[in-house]
């Protein structure tokens, strides 16, 4: 193997990793048994990593008791100023503890270590330093100084750990306590989150884990002691959570699905484009609410910047995802290929033209290659329905009006991006939008000062920043 | 690419196209050639420098790197452009080209000023290793056209294999480019036989828009190379600037048909730097460019280090900087 041809094996070392053979469930500041247990498997490899507890009806009482005393006694009444100083020192061992928690990531979601090590990582840290930051300057915040009490924190697959941070930090800066559920094929991080809560000697109960499925979930949001229910997930259960809420004093925030339109003018900076294009759509295997999955073109430009785009396909790197060279991993799941295979069949059904560069997948595991649908129409499923995969729709528009038009053509509303090299017009695109985000010339930048959230379908309440802050005070 | 002006000069390797931006039409005219260059896309300066970044978190380890710190060695371009250069310099430094290390490539060229060519041929003698030479009133280019042209053909006379000129940064910042144009064919025409490599002094046209005009403006008018920098000004080869101009000739390739070269010069000095220069080659421009006929890296301690690397990655150990020549 010489340099031209590929790069050689850079394989990230899993000797940081300290796996146990079993996880229990996080409660009250110690780690308990369930009755029942799951595997957590390695996407890359299907190998089992552990087998985690699952938490049943008492489990989950047992958990919400544990925060409702942890509230009334110790973290409700904390002035903000001693609150800052747990949260402090969560970021600091989580930067401590990055490599290993990087590395963990990639092992239990499939994601490759350099967006685990370079993206959520950093991520998850920071938001932990932003909101350290409020805790003592709420109320300058314009939302008051009391918090809501116990929250029901239930968290997607994509990005573990930094769904866990984006939950946990507003909620314990704002003197909320948690209990937090893990998506069933990602529970690992969550669990060595869980240490460094203790190893930040954070007072029992302030946090807790319980790990399980939909029906563990269910309990969790459903739960008479939860004052706040928070859900970050697909539309699909976002609903069902929004139901059972309903008519009760619980408060609510849905961070759900999405279809985000990327819409390229033929004014648009076309290399930095395809870049952002190919960050839009395969950051992550496409397993982002906000991925950029419907690419608007401009006619007369569609033709130059799709042959940039598969050249710059060619030279993605699929596989292993503890290789620091690898730009796209695994598939989380068999339930998550199969619903792309079905979708990306659903396209060649209804006659779109399918493109993938040549690339050979691993034997073993959950694998998809980056994909590309050209002639695809509004009406196809691929163009409505999310995919939460590596495959890009291609539309094309001929005018501003058109492309704003099909943009929001979608009962998703949760990000868009606008090239152009004119300024003007980001902003009178940007403005008729009807997406929660809107990037110019790049694509899925986060920042923890920044709040995020949906349009329509894609659920409602804001995460991050200032406004971030509202959804866990009273 | 599709493009809207045809450009053809009144000579010029590669410029009779196959329906590209090269081809019918002779016009050299400002306003032809500025229709050409602006109608190019723009580059975003936030999205180059991220493309740039993620490029250099490349890991290259192993057996890749050995090959990629041959590819290098064979790459360089040994340079020494002081003020203070001598007949005796100069020969060690050739000497040096040649004798890199047991197994190891020679250079690509080394590269010296006009009046030093006839020392480096004589110590060159057949080793195969080209002969650069700075002429064009380098750096600044402030000197009337004819001594430009008398300064070239005196270099390649003297045994220049390859002549790395530079452009008028002057007349480029004004807008003039007809007159940058006319001056590196007129260039190319006095280097006859000679490689040309034209210097865009990236530091001194401060944007990427202005980088990727400059480099199609020097493709248009004949270069074989285009090359980042003097070494005098500072920004230099930055990895963003070498990043727009390996896109240049990537779609100038594909326009045009004919592969033009990039050099970039100044400020790469270690291995590391090296190797996300030769990442981005294989990634941006394609592996067609990782060939010293197509890529060059303009350096003088850059050597040592990529034969220290070389003997850590043979051996497992470093030897230490005393062990390698200095020349």
């Amino acid at each position: 193997m010489t340099f031209a041809d590929a790069y050689a094996a850079a394989p990230e070392s899993t000797s940081v990793v300290d796996l146990r053979a079993d996880y229990g469930l996080f409660i009250d500041g110690a780690f308990t048994a369930a009755k029942e247990t799951f595997p957590s498997v390695n996407p890359a490899t299907e190998e089992v990593l552990a087998e985690v507890a699952l938490a049943g009806a008492e489990d989950v009482d047992r958990a919400v008791a544990a925060a409702r005393a942890a509230f009334t006694d110790v973290w409700g009444p904390m002035p903000g100023a001693e609150r800052a100083k747990y949260l402090f020192r969560i970021a600091r061992i989580v930067q401590e503890r990055s490599r290993e928690l990087a590395v963990l990531e990639s092992l239990d979601n499939g994601k490759p270590i350099r967006e685990t090590r370079d993206f959520d990582l950093p991520q998850v840290a920071q938001h932990f330093f932003y909101h350290a930051g409020w805790a003592d300057k709420l109320e300058y915040a314009g939302y008051g100084t009391t918090p809501l009490g116990v929250t029901a924190q239930v968290i997607p697959w994509n990005f573990p750990l930094l769904m866990l941070a984006w939950k946990i930090a507003p909620a314990l800066a704002c003197g909320n306590t948690v209990v937090l559920k893990p998506a069933e094929t990602t529970p690992l991080t969550a669990l060595a989150f869980a240490e460094i809560c203790r190893q930040a000697e954070l007072p029992p109960g302030v946090v807790n884990i319980v790990t399980g499925a939909g029906e563990t979930g269910r309990l969790l949001v459903e739960h008479p002691g939860v004052d706040k229910v928070a859900f970050t997930g697909s539309t699909e259960v976002g609903k069902l959570i929004a139901r059972s809420v309903a008519g009760t004093s619980k408060r609510l925030g849905l961070e759900l699905g999405g279809k985000g339109a990327n819409i390229v003018f033929d004014d648009a900076p076309l290399d930095e484009a395809v870049e952002g294009i190919v960050n839009a759509i395969f950051f992550n295997q496409g397993h982002v609410c906000c991925a950029g999955s419907r690419l608007l073109v401009q006619e007369s430009v569609a033709g130059e910047l799709l042959e940039r785009l598969r050249a710059r396909m060619e030279t993605l790197i699929v596989g292993d995802p503890l290789d620091k060279n690898t730009d796209v991993g695994a598939i989380n799941s068999a339930a998550q290929l199969a619903r792309i295979r079905e979708l990306v069949d659903s396209g060649v059904a209804e006659g779109a033209e399918v493109w993938t560069p040549p690339c050979a997948l691993p034997e073993r595991g959950f694998w998809f290659a980056p994909t590309v649908f050209t002639e695809v129409s509004a009406s196809h499923r691929i163009a409505r329905e999310e995919i939460f995969g590596p495959v890009l729709s291609v539309l094309t528009f001929r005018t501003p009006d058109e492309a704003i038009e099909k943009a929001n053509n979608s009962p998703y509303g949760l990000s868009a991006g606008i090239w152009t090299e004119k300024g003007s017009r980001i902003l009178a695109v940007a403005e008729r939008l009807r997406a929660g985000v809107v990037w110019a010339n790049t694509f899925n930048q986060f920042d923890p000062a920044s709040p995020f959230g949906g349009f329509k379908e894609s659920g409602y309440g804001r995460e991050g920043g200032r406004q971030g802050l509202e959804a866990y005070l009273a | 690419m599709g493009t809207v002006v045809g450009i053809s000069a009144v000579r010029g390797p590669g410029l009779a196209g196959d329906g590209g931006m090269a081809d019918a039409l002779v016009v050299t005219s400002t306003r032809e050639l500025r229709g050409v260059l602006h109608a190019l896309p723009g580059v975003d300066e936030v999205g180059a420098r991220a493309r740039a970044a993620r490029l250099a978190a490349r890991s290259v380890k192993n057996e890749s790197k050995a090959a990629a710190i041959d590819l290098a060695i064979s790459m360089v371009d040994l340079t020494t452009l002081e003020g203070a250069d001598t007949p005796g310099k100069v020969r060690a430094l050739c000497g040096k080209a040649v004798h890199t290390a047991p197994g190891a490539p020679t250079v690509g060229a080394v590269c010296v000023y006009p009046d030093l060519v006839k020392v480096a041929v004589e110590a060159l003698g057949d080793s195969g290793v080209g002969i650069a030479s700075v002429a064009t009133a380098f750096p600044a280019g402030r000197a009337p056209l004819a001594v430009k042209l008398a300064d070239t053909r005196q270099a390649v006379l003297d045994g220049a294999t390859e002549i790395d000129m530079v452009i008028d940064r002057g007349a480029f910042l004004a807008g003039d480019y007809a007159k940058v144009f006319d001056e590196i064919v007129a260039v190319k025409d006095a280097a006859g036989d000679a490689h040309l490599k034209v210097i865009l002094e990236t530091g001194e046209l401060a944007t990427y828009d202005n980088v990727r005009r400059a480099s199609w403006l020097a493709m248009l008018a004949g270069a074989d190379f285009i090359k980042t920098s003097t070494g005098k000004i500072q920004p230099a080869a930055t990895p963003p600037v070498v990043l727009v101009m390996l896109q240049a000739v990537r779609d100038y390739a594909a326009d045009s048909g004919r592969i033009v070269g990039v050099k970039p010069a100044g400020g790469i000095r270690t291995t590391k730097d090296a190797l996300k220069m030769l990442v981005q080659v294989r990634e941006v421009a394609g592996p067609r460019w990782l060939d010293p006929a197509l890529f060059r890296i303009g350096a003088s301690s850059l050597l040592n280090d990529l034969l220290m690397q070389r003997e850590k990655l043979a051996t497992g150990v470093y030897s230490g900087p005393d062990y390698f020549s200095l020349d």
